[in-house]
């Protein structure tokens, strides 16, 4: 068996302990450990993490593979981190039948570097008009949980409340892509001073809020589970906070870029920063940033969206929306939360690890950093500072806005039950 | 110095005043026997226009020709997505070509700002109306106008709009022609109010530098020049006004309307007008109405901005030392 010690870790930010890996499992976590047999990584002061789990990827395999491929996409996602990544529905063909998923899950395990769980398509098609079949992927080999036509919003409020009394069946919960599509047609960005002078197409931010309140509410109706991905606005915060407030079982995500990026970059008219839901406010990103730090929002959630180059090297309307986030994501969170003091590095293991894998129901990852548990480990050095050069990505895809962005702390390594997919910050 | 022409925000009182005085220059020219002059001569205008617009395209391929400049127009209807072709391989093989100025109407807004910006072209970059954003030399055309009818041909040269009161009636929100003005027309020093249904004027709108109005009958005896902005019938289906004979009721200009302005107030439009819309004939064909006249000063205004960015030594839009001097 082979033994790794990782010597002086700050254990979600703590005093610094050693951690002894021995296989597949935390051996020992305490202080002094023998290094007897073992392969010493000196952490001298970084900061020892879960591995993250994200609620929220787009690997693009099966169709798109000139953007992602499961393999690329899991290399991203170790090299951010990452030991858990779900796989959002919207491939061609769309995941919306056990054949998919498993052939996603099965991509995802041969891949090696980071768990792949599918999500589940809603609808057939993403078409938002027939359920799939939810069950079938659920008893599939991928045992799918989370069930999202995400990229679409489940708009029909019949077929959203079906879609949520039938996970119940096997506690699987549906994470809404909340989004009004009459109140969204044509949308090129947020709706405000910025698309006012631009001349681009509003995105309103009561498109996102009106679909959250109707889901929170048929939530409660049916007695189920609702997430709603990729919170964007500080209406939308104060909707989620309501529900939470009544005991309703709703959970939500934001984004890394939600957090750090507005509108007003929009000015540029860089496709880069084109992306759904579209960059807010200032006012809506502090929003977020403390729904985040009080618990309100649940997680950090990456929405990982490569596209090719020349998808985003064009005009801003003609340009695909969305942002690659999985090799930036814990910097954005440091720089974002942790460095101004709104959440310590328990806070980050809840966010980005604990309280997403709960979400998912993965049994394996999202645990304490203590012995006997799984080796899904992440350590983090956040004295690190540089500056995000997009062709060191492991993803295939470049589309990063902060490309020339000077970001805190790095990902040293990432261990998936004991093996090491990253080393000294390049991928194993 | 400036190389482009993208919105009209970019340019200051002074790059506007110059612009302004140099296209009297250039209407002079036309009252000559020849046309022409030699200024352009051996540069290369290309007007690439991805939507159709006759009026604007020949305006500006009259004052390119006008100049001596070689001009070239390349027709590239619908989208560049639909067509199979990027904007930028475009762009590049206008580069290719040797262009010294891209004439670019876009359906999508920033389409000219990424062009000017991306680093595919190296010639100058004249906005000719990008999607709902803007549309600079409308605008120019459109003080132009206003500066010699509320000013003075002769009396306007080196003069702004300072004091004028000027009223834009239509669909704001989709108007590029409304957003190049309101930037304009306050850096002249003009005061410009907005009149349309709620529906039409954009979220946001509070931040510009104008007044807002849902009322034309409570602006008219106050403005000096009445911009009618042509309102798409199909607006109507997206019910952004419930019938044409309401909004044509609640906000087109008619005689008795016309009536109600000051006595040399201007009725403007940017054409092609929608008669019985916006606008009655009995206001389009009264000696009040500049349409027409807007079609002329369109043409000296693209001279003079394509000379001016154009112009071998002629500083293009002035320098900061040029501003100076110029005061």
């Amino acid at each position: 068996m082979s033994k790794t010690l990782i010597r002086g870790a700050k254990v979600l930010g703590g005093e610094p302990q050693d951690v002894l890996i021995d296989g597949e499992t935390i051996a020992e976590v305490g202080t002094d450990l023998s290094a007897e047999g073992a392969r010493v990584i000196e952490a001298d002061g970084q900061i020892l993490l879960p591995g993250l789990v994200d609620l929220h990827t787009h690997l693009r395999e099966p169709g798109r593979e000139d953007s992602e491929t499961v393999l690329t996409g899991t290399k991203a996602a170790a090299a951010g981190g990452f030991t858990a990544v779900h796989a959002m529905a919207n491939t061609f063909p769309v995941a919306d039948t056990a054949g998919v998923v498993e052939q996603v899950w099965r991509l995802g395990q041969e891949s090696g570097y980071c768990d792949v769980q599918p999500v589940g398509a809603v609808t057939v098609g993403l078409e938002g008009k027939k359920l799939a079949e939810l069950g079938a992927m659920h008893e599939s080999r991928a045992g799918v949980r989370v069930f999202s036509d995400d990229g679409k919003c489940v708009d029909d409020a019949v077929i959203m409340r079906r879609a949520l009394e039938y996970v119940k069946a096997f506690d699987g919960v549906v994470a809404q892509h909340a989004q009004e599509p009459r109140l969204t047609e044509g949308a090129q960005m947020n709706e405000g001073r910025v698309s006012a002078e631009l001349g681009l197409g509003g995105w309103p931010a009561v498109a996102e809020e009106s679909i959250i309140a109707r889901d929170v509410l048929l939530a409660a109706h049916v007695g189920s589970r609702v997430h709603i991905c990729h919170l964007s606005t500080a209406g939308s915060v104060e909707i989620v906070r309501w529900a939470k407030s009544k005991g309703w079982n709703v959970t939500a995500e934001v984004t890394p870029h939600h957090l750090l990026l507005t509108d007003e970059l929009v000015r540029s008219y860089d496709p880069v920063y084109k992306v759904n839901p579209p960059l807010r406010t200032e006012a809506d990103v502090l929003a977020l940033r403390e729904a985040l730090a009080d618990g309100t929002i649940d997680c950090v959630a990456t929405d990982h969206a490569p596209h090719p180059h020349e998808d985003k090297d064009c005009e801003w309307s003609a340009a695909a929306m969305g942002m690659v986030g999985l090799e930036t994501a814990l910097s954005v969170v440091q720089h974002t939360m942790v460095d101004n003091g709104l959440l310590d590095w328990a806070g980050v293991a809840d966010r980005m690890s604990f309280r997403p894998a709960r979400i998912g129901r993965l049994e394996s990852h999202g645990r304490p950093v203590s012995a006997g548990e799984p080796a899904n480990l992440t350590l983090h050095d956040s004295a690190y500072r540089g500056v995000v050069d997009p062709a060191g990505f492991a993803s295939r895809s470049r589309n990063t806005p902060y490309e020339g962005r000077e970001l805190p702390g790095r990902v040293t390594h990432t261990f998936l039950r004991g093996r090491a997919t990253v080393v000294d910050g390049k991928l194993a | 110095m400036k190389r482009d022409l993208i919105s009209a925000a970019d340019l200051t009182r002074d790059d506007a005043v110059l612009i302004l005085d140099t296209a009297e220059e250039m209407a002079r020219v036309a009252d000559r026997p020849i046309k022409k002059l030699p200024t352009l001569r051996g540069r290369t205008v290309v007007n690439l226009f991805f939507e159709d617009s006759t009026r604007t395209r020949i305006s500006f391929e009259a004052a390119a020709k006008r100049l001596s400049a070689d001009v070239i127009n390349f027709s590239a209807k619908g989208s560049s997505v639909s067509k199979g072709e990027s904007l930028k391989d475009t762009a590049l093989t206008l580069e290719a070509m040797g262009a010294d100025a891209v004439v670019i109407r876009h359906p999508d807004s920033g389409a000219p700002h990424r062009l000017a910006t991306s680093g595919w072209i190296g010639g100058s970059v004249v906005n000719a109306g990008d999607g709902t954003h803007e549309h600079p030399t409308q605008a120019l055309l459109d003080a132009f106008t206003m500066r010699r009818r509320l000013v003075g041909v002769d009396a306007g040269l080196g003069k702004d709009l300072a004091g004028c009161r000027i009223t834009i009636v239509g669909d704001i929100l989709h108007s590029r022609v409304a957003r190049s003005n309101v930037h304009l027309l306050t850096t002249l020093g003009a005061e410009v109010t907005l009149v349309a249904p709620p529906t039409l004027v954009p979220i946001g709108v509070e931040s510009w530098p104008c007044e807002v109005s849902y009322d034309l009958d409570a602006v008219l005896a106050t403005s000096d020049a009445v911009m009618m902005l042509r309102v798409q019938r199909e607006r109507m289906n997206a019910a952004f006004f419930p019938t044409e004979r309401e909004y044509a009721r609640r906000y087109g200009l008619d005689g008795e309307r016309m009536a109600r302005m000051p006595q040399d107030a201007i009725v403007m439009h940017p054409g092609p007008m929608n008669r019985g819309m916006e606008i009655t004939a009995e206001v389009a064909d009264s000696p009040r109405c500049t349409a027409v006249e807007q079609v002329t000063n369109g043409v000296s205004i693209r001279m003079a901005v394509l000379y001016l960015l154009l112009g071998g030594n002629e500083p293009a839009l002035t320098t900061p030392a040029r501003t100076e001097e110029s005061k």
